[in-house]
């Protein structure tokens, strides 16, 4: 067992956890926050993806005892007061999702995703920081699986929210974290 | 109108089975077997019960009260037989996840394994005719002479295609809460793509009324046939939380998944195509060689749709079935459909070929009057306006038949077609509709696993009731509202649809509430075949100095009736077509033949395509009216579309690399072997 | 899993102080964690590494230094990685997913094990797992892994066909950089090869490290001259190992001979497999198809192929010559 403070969604929680708990299963388990999905446990679909310290990353391989003062955002923290995070309206106006399950963990993904600087694997020019193609949310989304199919719709919902320009801003807003 | 409960899926307040809150809940965690064939000597769970936060051990050392009814798979703990390696054998319940994990690490079975039988074979010895073939089709049929229709043949095909086990891997891992209350009724929370079902089946196999159960499921990760059943987590979860006197969750790992949720058979089929100088079939011949597991017997209907696809005047379809001790097999996405026409589709390809055809003009010319098997008419075809319609966006008019002479740097492109056909069928059900509120209320027991069942239904209640959307509300996901057939085999809609219908007319005609129960209008669905159609084109460009595929641009234009919604459709036709490139290029379990159980049980071994995957992908549809299918005129949409893309993309590499990849997936060690 | 005691290091001298037989150095715990829920590793100990202050890029010499804590991610989006060191970059950015690379860190890349199917299931023989209990992928399902340095031929309770999954080991052999390690024993640096080992008749073992060593930084040298890539081969888009990787490093002089190369393959080894035949072959040869062919027919002439993955000696030899006829200049 171990004592750990964390913030999830800007509230502070102090807990004392078992070693072996992840911090998906704090979440859900501990915290009643279930928006967070466990589809995998090994860090191989995405679902459980959040931010930690405005980084998107995936909860299910950390240990909740190893994030002592950590700021963590899930689903549930990307919306302020009731208005729905950009990427929430767009990924509901481009129907970008179908079962759900995958949502939460694509939509943090995409936050922090969004404010990412440099290239990806796809990048011709790895000393630029290319624009935001199709391609490239493609392959940095690509973390994140859907078994439904909605990878489409996501990539183009994703692109709208980047089209409308401050994707940086975008993450910040999200994140608390300007990099 | 955009999905209804989108912004509960987009916030993460839509709950799913293992997240509902419960005062004192504990866990409990599948323990499976380590053999695939042989007896339980013993299990030791003495040292385990002692582990701090263990509460019980279920196991067939004490086997718990069950009914003789249960059916197989659900059958938990009531023999000391093994039929599979990764069967569930055992199960912990412990105060937390991780109590319950760690002493699943340390119980101790001992086995008397005997040798097991896990390789599907086209020689095995154990081959037979099953009864029937799933759910409810001849295993055989044969109809004019094949053999002289083969004979007389000016340009034939006989080639053997095979696909490879593939597993659901719906995103929300199978998962229940099991409640029981000071009456002994059970609530369980589950997973499931029919509450009704899923009541009944659970009902059954703990030996109890169907009204002392009750299950709630809102909200579903998804399915494709795997939640159609229900699987042994629920009847783990009901019998642990009796066990330990509280609430209990259980959710299956996804490597558990693998062995315990179903998954298509692999198959191995023959095609015989005889065709005349012009094109036009003589005879088709479409042989099966298929699995399932001892404990049940399920057989793949997966030469049906040469029953229904072409016009040959001698005609042939059989099934072979090996019982295997392998995990039972079971729906996934189009079982029968989607197997099936990956080989008959790959052969009207390699037919065109030789009888040097354009492969769309080709399935024009065998374009049938009536069902070319039972002689009935169509209700509704289209397939040529879905080929020509297809052809015409796609480009393919100018398309040079010849392979291997388009390349842009390291890759050579290719394009291919294949046409996709599904069953339009419906299922009993029942609904209510009420005025409430100022507005209505529709109550049935139907599931949505991400079709958009609730806002289709939801439409289609405000156009029965001629009012706006707005003011209508659909309550499904629970066993306590009207009975309901499945979300499986694309009847959804069509099913719940018109018993939604039937309700709002009811209710209509009283002014204040109405029931409806199908079960005399499915009995009238008679007199007509009732399938959807559509054709699928690919474009794919393959490295052959590397072997990678990719596929930069998938089109299907479908004949499904009339459209309920628009943007639900393309979704959920995009969704199979996403799923049908997964099968062409990489899904693949495989069977470990020496320990007796699948090998590659995770998602980074067992890949689904990932979104870089996916370019273009669109969807359309051409107008089809259709009076002969439910009040709606619709056709269901869920499975068409994974129908006949693994091979359109297998044409394709074949147009790009003079290649043909008679076995999926498609991957870099087959275009380099 | 196992239960654990949990203790965070405060630097890495600590954390070395803090190690005893039975613990484990966690990182970024992508792959650690991952292994301790599959039951493949039961470390009664973590010492958390995480924050012992590893995370910088620094100048060093004419190269780099990388803290052995720095994130994949971030060692990606490195300006100076990104101009100078590209290969490398492409490479990290080849591996994983956008958020693992964001948790993963140098040090834990270079020590993943392998994804060998056999290997991650305890229910299972493995050599690398079990010494002495067998290697059943040498008559199973071996399509994934090794064709090079793989001890199928010895006896059964040596056998091993894994192979390294990391992408990023591929570019930092390829550089020849060098692991600083701290340890028990004090500090030493390790160079890249020659971290990792052939599984000879001791698979269990993946590297050279002993008991208790902590890696505590990557020194790049300066970039040799020349071109240079990361090309990955793999069975989808994104998001899966490698079949077939290849660092490549070509430098063609003004006569068209080549001047130097560095090639490394992955996905063919129990290490990142420095192709050195390769290299000698072509290095003062005609920078031409032809040579690049018999380049790499030198390296691959010694792959000992299983059954059911001859197609990865055919892969890698068309990877590395369609890989360098790119990087012509």
């Amino acid at each position: 067992m171990g004592d750990v403070t964390v913030r999830v969604n800007g509230t502070p929680h102090s807990l004392d956890v078992d070693s072996r708990m992840s911090l998906l299963d704090l979440l859900r388990e501990r915290l009643g926050l279930t928006g967070t999905k466990k589809g995998c446990d090994h860090g191989q679909c995405g679902a459980c993806t959040v931010l930690i310290d405005g980084r998107r990353a995936v909860s299910c391989l950390a240990l909740a005892v190893a994030q002592d003062g950590a700021d963590v955002t899930t689903v549930e923290g990307l919306a302020a007061d009731g208005a729905l995070h950009p990427l929430q309206a767009a990924f509901i106006e481009r129907d970008a999702f179908q079962c759900g399950y995958c949502t939460p963990g694509q939509l943090c993904s995409a936050a922090g995703m969004l404010g990412e600087a440099g290239p990806s694997v796809v990048t011709e020019d790895l000393t630029a920081d290319p624009p935001l193609s199709a391609a490239e949310i493609r392959e940095r989304m690509s973390g994140n699986l859907c078994r439904c199919g909605a990878y489409v719709n996501i990539v183009a919902a994703i692109g709208d929210v980047a089209a409308a320009g401050g994707a940086a801003d975008m993450a910040t807003a999200v994140t608390g974290t300007a990099r | 109108m955009n999905r209804i409960e989108g912004r509960d899926k987009v916030t993460g307040r839509a709950r799913y089975a293992y997240e509902y809150p419960a005062d004192g809940v504990a866990y409990a965690y599948a323990v499976q077997s380590g053999v695939a064939r042989g007896r339980i000597a013993s299990v030791d769970a003495l040292g385990v019960l002692a582990m701090p936060g263990v509460l019980a051990v279920l196991s067939c050392a004490e086997p718990p009260a069950l009914s003789a009814d249960a059916s197989p798979e659900l059958a938990l703990f009531q023999t000391r037989d093994v039929a599979y390696r990764g069967q569930i054998v055992a199960g912990i319940v412990a105060e937390t996840l991780e109590a319950a994990r760690a002493a699943e690490r340390e119980l101790r079975i001992s086995y008397e394994a005997e040798p097991h039988d896990v390789r599907l074979r086209p020689d095995h010895p154990g081959l037979y005719a099953p009864d029937k073939v799933n759910p409810n089709f001849p295993t055989d049929t044969e109809k004019g002479d094949v053999n002289a229709g083969l004979a007389a043949a000016a340009v034939s095909i006989d080639a053997t295609y095979a696909t490879p086990t593939q597993h659901n891997n719906p995103m929300e891992p199978h998962a229940a809460m099991a409640v029981w209350d000071a009456g002994g009724a059970l609530t369980v929370y589950d997973s499931t793509q029919g509450a009704s079902a899923d009541r009944d089946m659970i009902a059954a196999a703990l030996g109890l009324a169907p009204e002392r159960v009750r299950v709630v499921s809102p909200h579903v990760g998804g399915g494709f046939g795997s939640k159609g059943t229900t699987r042994p987590h629920a009847i783990l979860a009901a019998l642990a939380a009796r066990a330990a006197g509280r609430p209990v969750k259980v959710a299956l790992t996804r490597q558990q998944m693998f062995d315990v949720t179903g998954y298509r058979t692999p198959t191995i089929q023959r095609l015989r195509l005889g065709a005349d100088p012009e094109g036009r079939l003589t005879a088709l011949v479409h042989d099966v060689i298929e699995q399932s597991s001892t404990l049940v017997e399920f057989a793949e209907q997966t030469a049906t749709p040469s029953r229904v696809m072409y016009a040959a005047p001698a005609l042939r379809t059989t099934h072979r079935l090996v019982r295997l001790d392998v995990p039972t097999p079971s729906w996934m996405r189009a079982p029968g459909e989607c197997p099936g026409m990956f080989a008959l589709e790959s052969a009207m390809d390699e037919l065109a070929i030789a009888a040097g055809l354009d492969p769309v003009e080709l399935r024009v010319r065998n374009e049938p009057d009536t069902e070319p098997e039972s002689g009935l008419p169509f209700s509704s075809r289209n397939l040529v306006g879905c080929l020509r319609e297809g052809a015409r966006r796609f480009g393919w008019d100018h398309r040079d038949p010849r392979p291997g002479l388009r390349q842009e740097g390291r890759w050579l492109i290719g394009t291919g077609m294949a046409a996709s056909t599904y069953p339009a069928r419906r299922r009993p059900s029942q609904a209510t509709a009420a005025t409430a509120d100022g507005g209505f209320v529709v109550r049935i027991a139907a599931a949505d696993i991400g079709t958009g069942a609730r806002t289709a239904l939801t439409r289609i209640a405000a156009q029965a009731l001629d009012t706006s959307a707005d003011r209508v509300r659909v309550e499904l996901g629970d066993s306590a509202l009207p009975t309901a057939s499945l979300a499986g085999g694309s009847m959804g809609t069509s099913s719940w649809g018109s018993a939604v219908v039937k309700a709002c007319e009811a209710m209509l005609k009283d002014g204040h509430s109405g029931r409806a129960d199908t079960t005399e209008d499915v009995k009238g669905d008679t007199g007509f075949a009732r399938h959807a159609f559509g054709a699928q084109f690919a474009e794919v460009w393959v490295d052959p100095a590397t072997g990678e595929v990719r596929v930069p641009r998938l089109l299907g234009v479908f004949a499904v009736g009339r459209v309920i919604d628009e943007t639900l459709a393309r979704s959920q036709l995009i969704g199979g077509m996403t799923m049908g490139l997964g099968m062409a290029l990489m899904e693949e379990t495989e069977m470990d033949e020496e320990a007796g159980g699948f090998l590659n049980r995770d998602l980074a071994q067992y890949h689904v395509a990932a979104c870089a995957d996916v370019q273009d992908i669109d969807a359309m549809w051409i107008d089809e009216e259709d009076g002969h299918l439910n009040p709606m005129g619709a056709k269901g949409i869920g499975e068409i579309g994974i129908v006949g893309t693994a091979a359109a993309v297998a044409n394709a590499v074949y147009h790009a690399t003079g290649r043909r990849i008679r076995d999926l997936p498609i991957t870099p060690a087959k275009i380099l072997d | 899993m196992k239960p654990f005691e949990y203790t965070r290091a405060r630097d890495a001298g600590d954390a070395v102080a803090r190690f005893r037989a039975g613990a484990m150095y966690l990182g970024g715990g992508t792959n650690l964690v991952d292994l301790m829920r599959l039951g493949v590793a039961e470390p009664d100990h973590l010492v958390d590494v995480s924050r012992v202050g590893g995370d910088r890029i620094e100048p060093g010499g004419d190269g780099l230094l990388i803290g052995a804590g720095v994130r994949n991610s971030d060692l990606a989006a490195h300006p100076v990685v990104r101009e100078r060191y590209p290969m490398l970059a492409r490479a990290v950015l080849a591996g994983a997913s956008g958020q693992v690379r964001n948790m993963a860190t140098i040090g834990g890349n270079l020590l993943q094990r392998t994804r060998c199917p056999y290997f991650q299931d305890v229910s299972k023989p493995c050599n690398k797992r079990q010494p002495g209990s067998g290697c059943p992928a040498v008559a199973g399902d071996h399509r994934n892994l090794a064709i090079l340095g793989h001890s199928a031929g010895l006896e059964a309770a040596a056998q091993c066909v894994a192979t390294h999954p990391s992408d990023m080991a591929v570019a930092l052999a390829a550089l020849d950089a060098q692991v600083h390690v701290t340890g028990p024993d004090g500090s030493r640096v390790v160079p890249m090869p020659g971290l990792h080992r052939l599984p000879g008749d001791e698979p269990d073992r993946d590297t050279v490290l002993r008991p208790g060593d902590l890696i505590t930084a990557v020194e790049l040298p300066p970039p040799p001259p020349g071109r240079s890539t990361y090309r990955k081969v793999r069975e989808r888009a994104s998001f899966a190992f490698a079949l077939v990787s290849l660092a490549a490093v070509l430098d063609v002089g003004r006569d068209g001979t080549v001047r130097g190369c560095r090639l490394a393959l992955g996905g063919v080894a129990h290490t990142p497999w420095r192709a050195a035949r390769a290299e000698r072959a072509l290095t003062g040869a005609p920078a031409t198809a032809e040579e690049f062919t018999r380049a790499a027919g030198a390296e691959l002439a010694e792959a000992q192929p299983l059954p059911r993955n001859g197609y990865k000696v055919t892969l890698a030899r068309n990877l590395i010559v369609a890989t360098l006829q790119e990087l012509l200049p």
